[in-house]
């Protein structure tokens, strides 16, 4: 069976002045595949996913969606992906539906699509309320309901869940599982939580220094180790969260 | 998309913008009611003259056949209101010379020896001293300070040679009382320019770099919005928002000051939006680049600033060097400021302010399309 590949990275790399924060990655992501990218801060988990969504160019290699270039093709792109930058903050003094209107306005959607988003994401009973009294799981799950507008067919996640509290992560997981389960989204997802990888996705990889250490299913990773925690110590001699 | 769809778009944005900035009571306060505040206590202060303070130092005559003699002593005992307290920090006489026109003035005369009258001049605290020769009154004091020369100048009207002007004669003043000479019809216009200016640099800059210090405009970059609509609605909101505070200030003053608009309203709209234009292109190019609100911060001061001590909002700009004024005269908010005051003051009218408006309107489109080129929505 061929597996219809939404995302293919082919020997990317790029740098910042003297760093070089991502160093020749290449994957694939099939359609409907759930993958995390873990790694330490500044294993360069967010410049990937960055030059995926198209923001950071890279300097050298080759990235395409949907076997399209970023080039020439940006609105067209811009309609089929959703993305949750880390730690975006919204207009403070707008109300949750206010917002979810002005984004579904860019996808050209309806209140209704606004009211199903609410809905999805739990914020029924926050709909009045201003950006800047939600808390920090009520914000990330405002980012996600922008990020789940437009029904994308790709889905970029960049640290979700930092600094949120267990409740609230979990909340986020499980939208994320009924997504999932009820639609053929792709996603690829950065986060140093190894409980998140393990829990939501189908595919992990594991990145340190800018390169990929491991990559595979969980069982695959598994192999020979206890958890992923093992795995990363013995691939880098470290925690993950050192 | 479909056209509709664009124009949806870009309704939201600006109706969102909008309520960003309604729902912040500073701006409201900073926006409206500071300048009402700004033109009723410096048009109040310049209104009526408040009574001016004038303390004066008598030296100290031992001898009373000397102070029988004396013009000054003459003129303190006969003419002025003893004071009956005589504390130590007390004065010792009084005299207010009154004038509807020109103020009263109050002179409190202080009978010290000549070293602590100096110690007091060396203070600040009086600028004259009064002592007798020969029964003559004699002015100590340093020519170079002005509001000593004016005591002095009060004080040998009333003391001269022993005669006292009497209250009440000015039949030689005549104040100006036509419209468009008093301050604050020089002051309104230069509030309304400068609060186009203020609105433009903090609204639009500031508000463009702290969008891009949140991510914010990273976000909605990567989403099909038109660029071209964030700006459009962003310059939108705040030109809007300069209509309403510049009629509220107008109206203001029309009630509390009874200011006129001797020329052109039309002209003087056209003005006002092409010095909107100006500005708002000006605030783009200023936040073109930096996601720092501190850089910003820095970079919005160097703007403004000098505009608003150079420009003439509070003064006359012509009390600076003469080598200035060529450069002064063409900052754009001198530009704007001089050509809605003539239109207030002078009666202009079209063909006065077409060069301003064409300069203005340049300006702002210059910079615009220079800050979009530059633009880093990242």
């Amino acid at each position: 069976m061929i597996t219809e590949n939404v995302i293919e990275v082919r020997e990317v790399w790029k740098s910042f002045k003297s760093v070089q924060a991502v160093r020749g990655i290449s994957l694939n992501i099939p359609k409907g595949q759930f993958v995390a990218v873990l790694g330490p801060n500044g294993a360069g988990k967010t410049t990937l996913v960055e030059m995926i969504e198209g923001i950071q160019k890279p300097d050298k290699g080759d990235i395409t969606i949907m076997g399209k270039h970023w080039k020439g093709n940006e609105d067209e792109l811009h309609k089929i992906i959703g993305l949750s930058l880390q730690e975006t903050r919204f207009i403070d003094k707008l109300r949750v539906t206010e917002t979810l209107q002005l984004f579904a306005s860019f996808f050209d959607m309806g209140k209704r699509r606004v009211e199903e988003i609410i809905d999805l994401v739990d914020l029924a009973e926050k709909k009045r309320s201003y950006v800047v009294n939600l808390s920090g799981g009520q914000r990330q799950k405002l980012a996600l309901g922008i990020a789940l507008i437009n029904t994308p067919a790709i889905l970029l996640l960049d640290e979700p869940t930092t600094g949120l509290d267990p409740n609230a992560r979990r909340e986020v997981w499980e939208i994320l599982k009924k997504l999932k389960n009820g639609s053929a989204t792709s996603m690829i997802l950065t986060t140093h939580y190894m409980e998140e990888a393990e829990k939501l996705c189908d595919y992990i990889i594991i990145m340190d220094n800018g390169v990929i250490l491991r990559e595979g299913t969980l069982n695959q990773l598994l192999e020979g180790h206890s958890n992923l925690d093992d795995l990363f110590v013995s691939l880098t001699g470290r925690q993950i969260n050192e | 998309m479909s056209r509709f769809s664009r124009l949806n778009q870009l309704w939201l944005l600006t109706l969102s913008l909008f309520r960003e900035l309604i729902r912040e009571p500073g701006v409201l306060f900073w926006g409206i009611v500071f300048p009402i505040l700004m033109s009723a206590g410096l048009g109040m202060a310049f209104t009526k003259k408040a009574d001016i303070l004038r303390k004066v130092a008598v030296i100290r005559e031992a001898s009373l056949a000397v102070r029988d003699s004396s013009a000054v002593y003459n003129f303190l005992e006969n003419n002025c209101e003893k004071n009956s307290i005589n504390g130590k920090k007390d004065y010792n006489w009084k005299l207010e010379i009154k004038n509807e026109k020109l103020g009263t003035s109050v002179f409190l005369f202080y009978e010290l020896t000549w070293d602590d009258a100096m110690t007091l001049l060396k203070r600040g605290t009086i600028n004259l001293i009064l002592t007798g020769n020969d029964g003559h009154a004699q002015y100590h004091f340093d020519p170079l300070n002005s509001d000593a020369e004016l005591t002095y100048l009060k004080l040998r009207n009333a003391i001269g040679s022993g005669d006292v002007i009497p209250e009440g004669n000015t039949a030689e003043i005549r104040p100006l009382t036509i419209k468009g000479t008093r301050y604050i019809d020089f002051l309104v216009p230069g509030l309304i320019t400068m609060g186009v200016m203020m609105s433009a640099m903090w609204g639009i800059s500031y508000g463009i770099i702290e969008k891009r210090s949140k991510k914010l405009l990273r976000r909605l970059v990567a989403t099909p919005m038109k660029k071209s609509h964030f700006l459009i609605a962003l310059i939108t909101v705040r030109v809007v928002m300069n209509i309403v505070e510049a009629l509220v200030l107008l109206l203001f003053a029309l009630i509390a000051f009874h200011i006129t608009i001797q020329g052109s309203i039309s002209a003087m709209i056209l003005l006002f939006i092409a010095g909107n234009i100006a500005f708002a292109g000006i605030a783009v190019f200023v936040s073109c680049h930096t996601s720092n609100t501190e850089v910003g911060n820095g970079l919005i001061n160097a703007i403004v600033m000098p505009m608003m001590v150079l420009s003439g909002i509070f003064f006359s700009y012509h009390n600076f060097p003469d080598w200035s004024i060529p450069v002064i005269n063409k900052l754009p908010l001198t530009i704007l400021t001089d050509g809605i005051r003539s239109i207030f003051n002078e009666g202009a009218g079209y063909q006065q302010v077409a060069l301003p408006v064409m300069i203005l309107s340049a300006t702002g489109v210059i910079f615009f399309l220079a800050g979009l080129k530059i633009f880093k929505w990242h």
